[in-house]
């Protein structure tokens, strides 16, 4: 059986699954205890399980990022909120150096266990410093990992996964999706996990397919509809899931099936997941495609503030239909 | 740095230090002595160019390395910045894995995939070196938070230079530490010198920079790190303090290196003077002075500090052979330690494409 949560309850529900399972599991960030975590993420959680499993902390993500890993190291299990993903950027020598590196450093003597989790998305008019996407930016550094669900199932069974994963795992979240609703199944009915490493075919189709992650997702589920609709095109959508690792074998089985592709990409153009997924499928699916690879991202600027305009910098079903159709 | 005139406390007779032995004293000598041999022969083949990077010596501040890790039992836990030779060696690293890290060999302690900054031996709580100016700082902090969380009566030492108290990521875990009340004790080994730029230069301070503390409600004490006692005796009070009480200290250990910041630091002759560098090796000298104190104890002969040294002399260029026969990492070797889950060919490992080209 299964039961209709949104995002937001789903990660909770995976959450407080895994608190329950590991003892060393402790949530810690700013405002998600005693304030109930500032987009509910996590409301509940500090009341159910006390101060030493959910901790708030003060504004200060250098400092109590670099803390998770130190203590991660040891064998305790940190799930840091970062309240926006786009303040990574006060973090970053913890992140980068620290968290992909000191594996590496130490030769394979130390490994990091940590979740760093929180909305990284455009769409709310919060301007430029709060509306990074940077999936692409820490998939690039390798020893870290990276996955970015679309759907609640996906959020539960993902941060399942990132918390039992042994390295570093970056789980990019979205506001727009938090109060979306979506089947998750039952607890009842078994563990719940969706691997890293795994996409997943989110609607099958046979002339053309979007590979997207994300929120980006969802704008392309409703693109296919129209585009069947309307223009009897059957687009296939893949959803990548997991950044890095990376499903190579669904991104090109689907490839070699319909011959075209539309990349959907809420990061920049300049590099990023979609740059690097398009390398891929010219390096190993050349000859099985009928046109070149098309892309849609959000327009090259920072982030602009008008919600007049907003939504049209970054994806959305309009801007994927016309890309499509544009290809012939 | 204290000068010669600067009337010192007998520390020897500290608790902690009543519980050393004469055979204890000595053993703490001779890994001074071995850390000062050890730098010297990695001194000699940097210069001919058997080591890459850079080279960042701890000569002149061995009596803290030693004397703040001989403090350490089965539940502390230690961490510092990239002059981290002193630490391996005082944590009882060997020789020749270190050595055969700087050579950049597969033998080394990181298998040559950290170098001269990133020594690890966490099965002796050493948890780094540690690259960036104040970056561990947060680590130190999170490790003290990992003995706190496992319930574990313990600390975590964590070291960092004068040049790195100025560092935001340094007082955001002051802060943390006292919030939460972290079992951390910071040790700031002021060299005097950030790089090229005096403490005077690069830090707005009131009487010492250990006073910075006090903003945080946290104790702090100022130690002369010339004196293995007197680091063992004060470092030992905030030890206790930190395992305890769960609270953190901030220490200042006033010491001096007698080389560059790093050896490519061209200019470390121009930014202080001949004789400074003179007026402490010959007043404050670490071992000298520690010499000088257990041979007057009566605990130790000219004879035996002249051969803990030929035998330290020995044993570093036994680390340089070593190094220098041993196999250079190969090309696969770059793609291992990574992700854990790949080196353990996990499941997780199994799925998707961890690695690209």
């Amino acid at each position: 059986m299964s039961r209709t949560l949104t995002y937001r309850e789903a990660l909770r529900e995976g959450l407080d699954e895994e608190l329950a399972r590991d003892p060393n599991v402790v949530l810690m960030g700013e405002e998600v205890a005693q304030y109930n975590g500032a987009y509910k993420v996590t409301e509940g959680l500090w009341k159910k399980w006390g101060d030493k499993r959910v901790v708030d902390t003060p504004i200060s993500e250098a400092g109590f990022i670099g803390m998770g890993i130190g203590a991660s190291m040891l064998g305790v299990r940190p799930v840091m909120e970062l309240m926006f993903w786009s303040f990574h950027s006060v973090a970053f020598d913890q992140l980068v150096n620290n968290a992909a590196c000191v594996r590496y450093m130490s030769g394979g003597l130390c490994h990091c266990p940590i979740v760093v989790r929180g909305p990284a998305n455009g769409g709310t008019n919060v301007g430029a410093t709060h509306s990074h996407i940077p999936e692409g930016l820490f998939a690039a550094f390798p020893g870290l990992k990276v996955c970015a669900p679309a759907t609640p199932a996906d959020a539960k069974g993902l941060i399942k996964a990132a918390i039992r994963d042994n390295d570093p795992v970056y789980v990019m979240e979205n506001t727009l999706l938090y109060g979306n609703s979506g089947e998750v199944p039952d607890p009842a009915d078994g563990d719940f996990v969706v691997p890293l490493g795994l996409a997943d075919v989110k609607r099958e189709g046979s002339d053309l397919s979007i590979i997207a992650h994300g929120r980006s997702v969802i704008h392309a589920l409703a693109a296919a509809e129209t585009l069947q609709e309307e223009h009897k095109i059957s687009v296939e959508v893949v959803d990548l899931r997991s950044i890095r690792p990376l499903d190579q074998e669904t991104i090109l089985k689907s490839v070699k099936k319909t011959n075209r592709v539309v990349l959907v990409d809420e990061s920049k153009p300049f590099g990023g997941v979609s740059a690097m997924v398009s390398h891929l499928i010219q390096e190993q699916a050349f000859d099985y495609l009928d046109a070149p690879i098309q892309r849609v991202c959000s327009i090259d600027a920072p982030a602009i503030y008008s919600p007049h305009i907003e939504p049209e910098q970054l994806p959305n079903p309009r801007r994927i239909i016309e890309k499509v159709l544009s290809m012939g | 740095m204290t000068s010669a005139s600067t009337p010192t406390l007998d520390f020897s007779q500290s608790p902690i230090n009543q519980t050393l032995t004469p055979d204890r004293k000595i053993e703490l000598f001779s890994q001074m002595v071995r850390i000062r041999r050890f730098e010297q022969a990695a001194l000699k083949y940097y210069q001919a160019g058997k080591i890459g990077g850079f080279l960042h010596l701890y000569i002149g501040q061995e009596a803290v390395a030693v004397g703040t890790i001989s403090l350490g039992g089965p539940d502390d836990h230690f961490i510092t910045a990239y002059r981290d030779h002193g630490h391996a060696l005082a944590v009882g690293m060997g020789m020749n894995q270190c050595m055969a890290e700087m050579y950049g060999k597969q033998t080394g302690c990181s298998k040559g995939k950290g170098g001269s900054m990133h020594f690890f031996a966490p099965d002796k709580n050493f948890w780094g070196g540690h690259g960036i100016v104040a970056g561990q700082t947060p680590l130190g902090l999170g490790l003290a938070y990992g003995i706190k969380y496992l319930e574990k009566q313990g600390c975590c030492l964590c070291y960092l230079g004068d040049g790195a108290v100025n560092q935001g990521a340094f007082h955001e875990s002051l802060n943390l530490a006292g919030l939460f009340e972290i079992p951390v004790v910071y040790v700031i080994e002021n060299n005097g010198y950030s790089m090229g730029t005096s403490q005077e230069r690069s830090s707005s301070f009131g009487h010492c920079l250990a006073q910075r503390a006090e903003a945080y409600g946290m104790p702090w004490d100022v130690i002369d790190g010339s004196d293995i006692y007197e680091v063992r005796s004060k470092t030992h009070i905030a030890m206790e303090r930190a395992r305890k009480e769960s609270k953190p200290t901030l220490l200042e250990i006033d010491t001096y290196r007698y080389y560059g910041h790093s050896i490519a630091d061209a200019n470390h002759k121009k930014y202080r003077t001949p004789e400074e560098i003179e007026h402490y090796k010959k007043n404050h000298d670490p071992i000298s002075v520690f010499q000088r104190k257990l041979i007057a104890e009566g605990v130790m002969t000219e004879e035996q500090a002249t051969e803990i040294n030929t035998r330290a002399r020995d044993e570093a260029a036994a680390a340089v052979k070593f190094a220098e026969e041993s196999p250079a990492p190969t090309i696969a070797d770059i793609s291992t330690d990574v992700y854990w889950e790949s080196d353990n060919q996990t499941p997780a490992s199994q799925q998707g494409r961890h690695f690209f080209d």
